[in-house]
């Protein structure tokens, strides 16, 4: 062996076999440390990730009363692969479809994006308890089915309906808007609420979803759980909320409001949560659950009333009346009228060829101006201070005008947690400029705006912040719906106290007016001492049809508890119709019932007047619209 | 009783217990890979993993005999042990059922035997009767004999290759190929090893990564052949170093290189700029023909210019493997090379089987998802998990770790058999020897290269891992059959002395 030329080639094939190992053992730690993809490759491989849903925070009224809760539902899964031998006949039977139901959905099933028969399908959704429960006990029988539990609303009241807001599945646009906001908690077929407190609160109301992780092999069939659940989440339960609403007032309302076009805010004047926000004509927010939903939505969407149209915050109309009061404020403020200030009435206010007619004469006092709500006080009240040469113009005189009112929540939105509030309309002296010419125009070009009815335009949530700024004699705090969120609190925009620019003193004579409104005055026949009310009644024009009455008010006038707005569209005078409602609102409230026999007739004649108006003319918005 | 002393001693113990360690290492991975999650028994003898534990208790027993059969007799019966394993090859070849394509099981009734695992054992026993004959290959030049003696070795290597073939077992067949390192240790010119190594991995390269580019900007520069020419030019330094000890050139080459390749890399990546690297590849070869060119006429070495023909032969062939491929192969041809070498996703065949894979193995990280909890392997996402895919279950459930340290074990293996067999007195010894180093080194590179997606899909087992009878015992005879050789190589050494 001594002689071997090729003894030296040992190296070269050892360090051949060396340098193989050492390119493996290389290429082991590019696969499994410095490339992470295959892992999350290989999670998704081998987990199916069943998403658990918790149930959705309840809604409950500012007495604690739950208004909104939960039922369960459930949806039919089918996993087609290992369903092929189920005996359709009774599994159509048991959950009482025919056969060509059956045929029609299993088709609809294939046609699904991402179909795959080794994973479960929804055949049927959101079968109610009732429906469920026969299905249930022949369950075993049909391999291939399963049963996804989900939780639907259920309401104890008929009523609330807007305010509530609804659940629907989330849309493709909502799901890619959330993305955007970086919001990932949804995926298709989630729900989402829709309106009203339950898409304001969604987050706090819909809690967070839990995890189970199944293994499944390649196949994609379970194979039992991964580490016997160690690493499934558990869901959180959605935090319930408390709404500033008394829900038996809220009844009422909708009761009295039956068979009319119109809304009512209630408001407790010292914090601002609403009592009562009625929207007419209204429905029973259970008719939108379950599987009945997208036929009763169409229903609502068609109806010529639009009961989907929240009355409350996005209805604009022209104050009429109800908006003398603050006018008076400002002019107060400004130093132009004080409760002793006269005008005289001589059948309305006269500016050269421009007359703005009333039913008055004589000479009038503050008070009584209010109390029989003359026109004329206030046009000429609001001549002498816009002409005023202390503003150098009209232009500016306007805009101090403006200024006050918007300082009480008139002409920008409130910013409540009721969705998709409109902003109302105070026009600025620029309208005016551009309208008129610049310098072309005075108070007589724009006196209707002294009495509600010209360019402005208030939403009923205004009017009743109104009521509830005269009230507190100068403040506000913005209305809301929410009390308390269990574990939060609420937004400070809704305990942050606004404060107008009206003097509090100025407030004494409009309030005492106000109270002679329903002594003796317009509403005197509304007129009941223990209550101690103060309002307002209002007309506003209609240009469509019958005008709309209206009648703001609080009570009682020491101690105010409730500040209301009553809008019924196309009923004419505003104490015919509207105040009467104001009071009964106010008297259930206070007082927890309706005493007199005389009130109570009221309340059935309330109840039974039919003043929906003819079809033509529904839209209410459209009384003055202002871009 | 002292020769039986003495012959407990002189086995190699080293072997024995990388052997062991080994066998039980597969035992438990075969275990973890038919492991069920839903049906948790923990002991079934019809399970693969209690049939295997039979199979290793056979196997041992094997070895046993093996130890205390008498070693002359290899090397006196290594012809008839060839002539039988050729006529049972031939013999299966025609009675053998057709299970999956292949006709290589030999059914006895309960029991199925792959004589293919067998064959590799008797074909080394005659190489190395057949090389370690006291006059093989004497004398030097194209003599008659020398030319017959060649002749005689590709015979033997040649015959169970093609019956294999015909078999259907391809993996199986390409193991001979492995015995050309044992040729190489015995005096096989390197130079033509080389030859043909590149030949076939510049070929599977220029293929394999034809269709991709070098970088984005360039599309029409195919990375394979530019794999291949960088291939060439680190191969070529070798050659220089190898032949010549040339330590100037390769500095002064190096230099160049760097130079080209690292601002290559700079203009783009800083600058974005698209740079042709091929371009660049044919610079750095022209200036290593013409480098090479000088120092030929300087020292008076002409044989320099063969290695930049080596260079120009490379590109060419580079080209040309691709023209082939790309325009002469009909599509269906074109299609089954890509599924072999896993380019084309055919999520019945290769393709998913090596992407499933590296995702096991990817998955398993630095220290793997322990014992019993690898998810891709149990959830059957790899195929043949527990035979030619075993590999995978050590990636994901031992991690990085315990990949390093199987790898490491075999080398170890490896290592001692190049080791025991250059201590061998008889050629036969030591030929055989390297006969069971090539062959297990084979297996082992290309089972683990097919799992992480290095070499082509070639369906063989991993040594004392992969499940199956057959394949252990096979493996279990070549090895023990060394064992039995260098235990007698010290009784020898003794007697000698004596």
């Amino acid at each position: 062996m001594v002689n071997d030329p090729y003894q030296n080639r040992r190296y070269v094939i050892g360090g051949f076999m060396l340098l193989v190992v050492a390119i493996y053992v290389a290429r082991m730690f590019v696969l499994q440390i410095l490339d992470t993809s295959y892992r999350d490759q290989a999670d998704s491989n081998a987990f199916y990730k069943e998403i658990t849903y918790p149930p959705r925070g309840v809604i409950k009224d500012r007495n604690g009363k739950a208004i909104a809760f939960n039922k369960d539902a459930y949806d039919i899964l089918i996993t087609v692969r290992d369903a092929k031998g189920i005996d359709t006949a009774s599994f159509c039977n048991a959950l009482d479809i025919d056969r060509a139901t059956f045929e029609e959905r299993m088709k609809k099933i294939r046609q699904i994006p991402g179909y795959s028969p080794y994973t479960p399908q929804t055949f049927m959704s959101q079968l109610s308890d009732e429906e469920f429960a026969p299905f249930q006990e022949k369950l075993f029988r049909f391999n291939g089915i399963s049963v996804r539990k989900r939780t639907l609303r259920n309401y104890s009241y008929p009523c609330g309906a807007l305010l509530l807001g609804d659940l629907g599945e989330i849309s493709g646009e909502q799901l890619k808007r959330k993305q955007k906001e970086n919001d990932t908690y949804y995926q298709p077929g989630d729900f989402i609420g829709l309106g009203g407190l339950e898409r304001t609160y969604e987050t706090y109301l819909r809690g967070q979803k839990g995890v189970k992780i199944w293994l499944r092999d390649a196949h994609g069939r379970k194979k039992g759980r991964f580490e016997d659940g160690a690493k499934d989440v558990p869901f959180i339960a959605g935090s319930d909320i408390t709404t500033t609403i008394d829900i038996d007032l809220q009844a009422y309302g909708e009761q009295l409001m039956a068979n009319k076009v119109g809304s009512i805010v209630a408001i407790e004047p010292k914090t601002g949560e609403i009592l009562a926000m009625v929207s007419a004509p209204t429905y029973d927010p259970s008719l939108l659950v379950g599987r009945k939903r997208s036929k009763e939505f169409l229903k609502l969407v068609k109806n010529p009333y639009k009961p989907l149209f929240d009355r409350t915050v996005q209805a604009t109309y022209p104050p009429g009346s109800t908006f003398k009061t603050a006018n008076t404020l400002v002019l107060m403020q400004e130093g132009f009228v004080n409760a002793n200030k006269c005008y005289s009435c001589t059948h309305g206010f006269h500016a050269g060829r421009l007359t703005v007619g009333c039913h008055h004469n004589g000479a009038l006092d503050l008070i009584t101006a209010i109390k029989l709500s003359c026109n004329a006080y206030f046009c000429y009240g609001f001549k002498d201070m816009v002409d005023h040469p202390k503003y150098k113009g009209a232009a500016n005189g306007f805009e101090t005008w403006k200024k006050h009112l918007v300082s009480m929540g008139f002409g920008y939105r409130l910013g409540t947690d009721a969705p998709s509030e409109k902003r109302g309309y105070i026009p600025n002296a620029g309208v005016y400029n551009k309208i008129y010419g610049e310098r072309h125009w005075k108070a007589t070009t724009i006196i209707s705006d002294a009495i509600g009815q010209g360019e402005i335009l208030t939403t009923p949530i205004q009017l009743a912040n109104l009521a509830a700024v005269i009230a507190n004699k100068g403040y506000y705090y913005t209305p809301h719906l929410i009390k308390s969120i269990a574990g939060a609190t609420i937004d400070t925009a809704f305990t942050n106290k606004h404060v107008s620019t009206i003097n509090p003193k100025h407030f004494g004579p409009v309030i005492d007016g106000m109270e002679q409104v329903v002594q003796h005055g317009t509403a005197y026949w509304i007129r009941n001492d223990e209550l101690g009310m103060c309002g307002k009644t209002g007309t506003a024009e209609n240009p469509h049809g019958k005008d709309h009455a209206l009648f703001i008010s609080f009570a009682p006038k020491n101690d105010p508890k409730i500040a209301i707005c009553v809008v019924v569209e196309n009923a004419g005078f505003g104490a015919t119709w509207a105040a009467p409602i104001a009071a009964l609102m106010t008297e259930k409230y206070l007082n927890g019932q309706i005493e007199t026999p005389k009130r109570q007739y009221w309340e059935t004649w309330l109840k039974e007047a039919n003043l929906l108006p003819s079809l033509a003319p529904v839209i209410p918005s459209t009384a003055k619209t202002h871009k | 009783m002292s020769r039986r002393r003495n012959f407990f001693k002189s086995i190699d113990w080293w072997i024995v217990a990388l052997y062991i360690i080994l066998v039980i290492c597969g035992w438990v991975c075969i275990y973890g890979a038919s492991y069920n999650f839903e049906d948790t028994v923990f002991w079934d003898i019809n399970y693969r993993y209690g049939k295997q534990l039979l199979w290793i208790g056979l196997a041992l027993f094997i070895g046993g005999m093996i130890l205390l059969l008498d070693g002359e007799m290899y090397s006196v019966f290594a012809y008839g042990f060839y002539g039988g394993i050729i006529v049972l090859l031939l013999i299966t070849l025609v009675v053998a059922p057709d299970i999956k394509g292949s006709r290589s099981w030999l059914v006895l009734g309960p029991v199925s035997l792959q004589p293919a695992e067998f064959a590799k054992t008797a074909t080394c026993l005659a190489l190395a009767k057949l090389m370690g004959g006291f006059d093989f290959m004497h004398g030097s030049g194209f003599t008659q004999k020398r030319i017959i003696d060649a002749g005689m070795v590709a015979l033997i290597m040649f015959l169970p290759f093609a019956i294999i073939i015909l078999q259907n077992e391809t993996g199986s067949a390409l193991v001979t190929s492995a015995l050309f390192i044992m040729l190489y240790r015995e005096g096989f010119p390197g130079i033509l090893l080389l030859a043909g190594m590149c030949a076939v991995v510049f070929f599977i390269v220029a293929i394999r990564f034809g269709a991709e580019s070098i970088i984005p900007p360039v599309p029409e520069e195919s990375f394979g052949i530019f794999l291949v020419l960088v291939s060439a030019i680190i191969i070529h330094f070798f050659l220089i170093l190898v032949y010549f000890g040339d330590t100037h050139y390769c500095r002064d080459l190096a230099i160049i290189n760097a130079l080209l390749f690292g601002g290559g890399v700079l203009a783009y990546k800083e600058f974005n700029i698209p740079v042709s690297f091929l371009t660049l590849c044919y610079i750095s070869i022209a200036v290593a023909i013409l480098y090479q060119a000088y120092r030929a006429l300087k020292t008076w070495h002409y044989s320099y210019f063969l290695v930049g023909l080596f260079l120009v032969i490379s590109t060419g062939y580079a080209h040309g493997a691709s023209f082939a491929f790309n325009k002469i192969l009909q599509p269906h041809q074109r299609t089954r090379i890509e599924v072999t070498l896993g380019m084309l996703d055919d999520p019945k065949k290769s393709g998913y089987n090596v992407n499933q894979s590296k995702i096991a193995i990817g998955s398993g990280g630095l220290e793997g998802k322990g014992f019993l909890n690898g998810t891709q392997t149990k959830l059957k996402y790899v195929p043949e998990q527990d035979t030619d895919f075993i590999f995978c279950t050590v990636g994901e459930e031992h991690g990085f770790i315990g990949c390093a340290i199987v790898l490491l074990l075999y080398t170890a293996l490896l290592l001692r058999l190049i080791n025991r067999a250059e201590k061998q007195k008889l050629a036969f010894n030591r030929i055989y020897g390297y006969c069971v180093a090539s062959i297990l080194f084979f297996h082992v590179a290309i089972n683990v290269g097919m799992v992480t997606g290095l070499t082509p899909v070639i369906g063989i087992p991993l040594p004392f891992f992969s499940y199956g009878g057959s394949s252990l015992w096979g493996f279990t005879i070549l090895l023990f059959i060394f064992l039995r050789l260098d235990a007698a190589n010290d009784e020898y050494g003794l007697s000698g002395r004596g």
